[in-house]
């Protein structure tokens, strides 16, 4: 019952709006001090809750370093976990202000939910966990696989791509969130799980035995996952696009949380116009001047968040990948902040 | 004749006053303010969603789905329309709403018969698992029978086999599939023939008991009919049918007909909550119907038999069918938590992925609750039918 609820109210909601002023978020979320942001229902890395309902992750951050920016705390956040299912008609209807929740960028969503993707906060494509027992190799190998998947994803399309393109049968078991397809891994519902391979180390990671599944080598699709806003209001669209860009380009320059204070001191010309040293910058986009100096001081660079959540001091120890700044090989890349 | 103005004032008044006319004025005025207020939500629905960027309209019914779906009905892949997960997801809808009622009501009827009789142990297990079963949500039930059954069955390589052709395991149950050759088309019409014959028989043995009194043999004759002739028909025409085996492959058995856990655990749940309710149905229609009915019947020289078939139980259905025909009703809603278990029904496949992947929310939603509306309609409509059938015909 709770699972048909979101969508009903949603579409209510949607059914119900009077008006057609789509502008605003800024003005909304500085009048109720709080930014809504969609995320994850749960996923290490990326976007988790622990006992006390504190949230963590890659994804998180986002949702931090905007209301960081916005309204100058990034603890004014209020987290509203959702489903694949439930996320786009969450922020069509106005439940959430921003949805950072590994969602990948296509065409058909950009242009057709009335939804904007505000960049690429993490370069991702599909992969395949499985468990050593069954001695697969290679993704080639699992023709007749019973697979796991979450519903309302990506992932359902490439998979049937995949199977169909080599000439193999599958199974889909669709489950709703990613603990229940944790579940029906570890169940012995299926033979594989799919979904995009960052997950993938994530959710191992949530096994009983984590060492007993392996993740194949095969990527099987380009997942560009980013933050995703309502079409139609573009200042909003602006300043989240450009908190990530922030982080992007403090990393880029060297600024951290631990030294933002010093650097803002000792001053270059291009940090001077990202910390607000120079003016100009915060206002055009409706915001004060030290937005980004909040940014990098409370939630900190791109490559420390990355860090941080899913790299080297994390137990998903994800390398940095296509996930690198563009200087080293990557494709984390900001327009220049001038 | 100095009344007349009067009266004629009367009359006119009464055209206000007439409660008839007064109840269509104010219906049709009711029913204008609905259609309005539909009319501007739907309109301020479509301004809005347009105005956002929202693609709307139903265009999208007829675009290729690109995903797979566990089990249909009819045939699919990922290269049919979405217009077709439709349709396959209302199958499965219809699937185990079927095959649950039918269930639920064997279930139901035992139990509730159970819980009156006079070995106290059985009525004490009937009223534990009414309690039991009643009352947890059944949601929760869905899960437990779900993640039971996962983890109780093993695993492909090592089925529970039963007659080396029927495999039980963590995905599924495996069973030969029926291969219809050249000719099996006779069986199905004398299967046909079978069961026209009986229904004469019947009508022809009822007439002859008003006459008489004296019935005819049915029973032996109609089964007969029914199984015996085609069965005649199918050995005559040297057995046209053949079955694809279930064949353990790598990861599992190909080939046969798969009964998913997920089916079996739904289908466990909804009958064993539903049932609980029926029971309790069934157990109130029998005790509803007097004492004094028992006792005339056995003093008119009915047979324990004749006396349940004949008084009994049209007495106690007139008390069951309304009830009964909510409990159907839930069953076929309950089973949209089939999304839950990742069952491949109407919510799970259309309201879940399709609309996830279109975006469409307000055309899918729509749609699949007409669906729900309509196939509650059309089991009350049918309830309805046969409850005025055996109703109590007052002379
Ligand atoms: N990137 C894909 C898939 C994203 C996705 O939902 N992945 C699952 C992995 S099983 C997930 O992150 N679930 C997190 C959750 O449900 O909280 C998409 O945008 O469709």
């Amino acid at each position: 019952m709770k699972k048909f609820s979101l969508p009903v109210v949603a579409v209510t909601g949607l059914l119900s709006v009077s008006g057609l002023s789509n502008a605003g978020t800024l003005e909304d979320v500085k009048k109720n001090g709080v930014l809504q942001c969609g995320v994850g229902t749960g996923l290490p890395g990326f976007s988790i809750a622990d006992e006390k309902g504190n949230w963590t992750g890659l994804d998180v951050d986002v949702c931090r370093a905007v209301a960081a920016a916005v309204l100058g705390d990034a603890t004014k956040v209020k987290y509203t976990p959702l489903n694949a299912k439930e996320r786009f008609t969450a922020l069509q209807s106005g439940e959430v202000d921003v949805l950072p929740r590994n969602t990948t960028w296509t065409l058909t969503r950009d242009a057709s939910l009335g939804l904007n993707f505000t960049g690429v906060n993490y370069y991702d494509g599909q992969g395949f966990l499985v468990s050593k027992g069954l001695g697969v190799k290679s993704a080639k190998e699992l023709d007749g696989a019973a697979v796991c998947i979450q519903a309302g994803t990506t992932t359902e399309l490439n998979l049937a791509d995949y199977f169909r393109a080599n000439g193999m049968k599958y199974q889909p078991v669709v489950f709703d969130t990613s603990d229940q397809t944790v579940k029906g891994f570890e169940a012995g519902r299926c033979d594989v799980l799919t979904s995009d391979q960052s997950q993938l180390y994530a959710l191992r990671i949530k096994l009983a035995k984590p060492d007993d599944a392996v993740v194949l080598p095969e990527v099987i699709s380009k997942e560009p996952l980013g933050p995703v806003v309502r079409q139609g209001d573009d200042a909003w669209f602006n300043i989240v696009k450009w908190s990530l860009f922030a982080m992007i380009d403090a990393e880029e320059q060297g600024l951290t949380s631990a030294n933002v204070d010093d650097m803002k001191a000792k001053g270059t010309p291009a940090s001077n116009r990202l910390l607000g040293v120079e003016g100009g910058m915060g206002a055009t986009l409706g915001l004060s001047d030290d937005w980004a100096y909040q940014i990098i001081k409370q939630v900190g660079n791109y490559g420390e968040s990355f860090e941080r959540n899913v790299g080297q001091s994390s137990p998903l120890k994800i390398e940095r990948g296509l996930n690198a700044l563009w200087t080293k090989g990557g494709l984390q890349y900001a327009p220049p902040i001038r | 004749m100095a009344d007349s103005p009067s009266a004629e004032q009367s009359t006119k008044t009464k055209a206000w006053n007439d409660p008839a006319i007064r109840a269509i004025v104010f219906q049709v005025l009711a029913a204008l303010g609905v259609v309005l207020f539909f009319y501007y939500i739907i309109n301020n629905a479509l301004t809005n969603m347009e105005a956002r960027g929202i693609t709307t309209g139903f265009g999208f019914l007829d675009n290729p789905a690109g995903f797979g779906i566990i089990q249909s009905l009819v045939e699919y892949d990922e290269t049919y329309s979405y217009g077709r997960t439709f349709v396959v997801g209302l199958l499965n809808t219809i699937l185990v709403s079927v095959l649950g009622i039918i269930i639920a009501s064997i279930m139901g009827l035992v139990i509730g018969i159970a819980r009156l009789s006079s070995n106290w142990l059985v009525a004490k297990l009937a009223t534990a698992f009414i309690e039991i079963f009643r009352n947890i949500p059944l949601l929760l039930q869905i899960f437990f029978w779900y993640f039971a059954v996962l983890r109780t069955l093993p695993a492909a390589r090592d089925s529970v086999t039963l007659g080396e052709s029927f495999f039980l395991n963590n995905r599924g149950f495996y069973v030969p599939k029926p291969v219809t050759e050249d000719g099996f088309g006779w069986v199905w019409l004398a299967l046909l023939a079978g069961i026209i014959g009986s229904i004469v028989l019947a009508r022809v043995s009822r007439l002859r008991q008003t006459e008489t009194g004296i019935p005819l043999p049915v029973f032996l004759p109609s089964l007969g009919m029914i199984l015996g002739l085609p069965l005649i028909i199918f050995l005559l025409l040297g057995a046209p049918l053949s079955f694809d085996y279930p064949v353990l492959q790598r990861f599992n058995f190909q080939g046969g007909v798969a009964i998913i856990p997920e089916l079996m655990a739904l289908l466990l749940a909804l009958s064993i909550y539903t049932a609980a309710f029926i029971a309790e149905v069934v157990r109130s229609g029998i005790e509803a119907v007097p004492k004094g009915q028992t006792e005339a019947s056995s003093a008119l020289g009915l047979s324990n038999g004749q006396r349940l078939r004949l008084i009994i139980v049209p007495q106690a259905l007139r008390v069951i069918i309304p009830p009964l025909t909510n409990q159907y009703l839930n069953l076929t809603k309950n089973s949209s938590l089939a999304t839950a278990i990742g069952y491949p029904d109407l919510v799970s496949v259309f309201a879940g992925t399709t609309l996830n992947q279109t975006g469409q929310a307000v055309e899918i939603i729509f749609m699949t609750m007409a669906v729900y509306l309509t196939l509650s309609l059309l089991t009350s409509a049918l309830m309805n039918w046969y409850n005025n059938r055996i109703a109590l015909v007052e002379r």
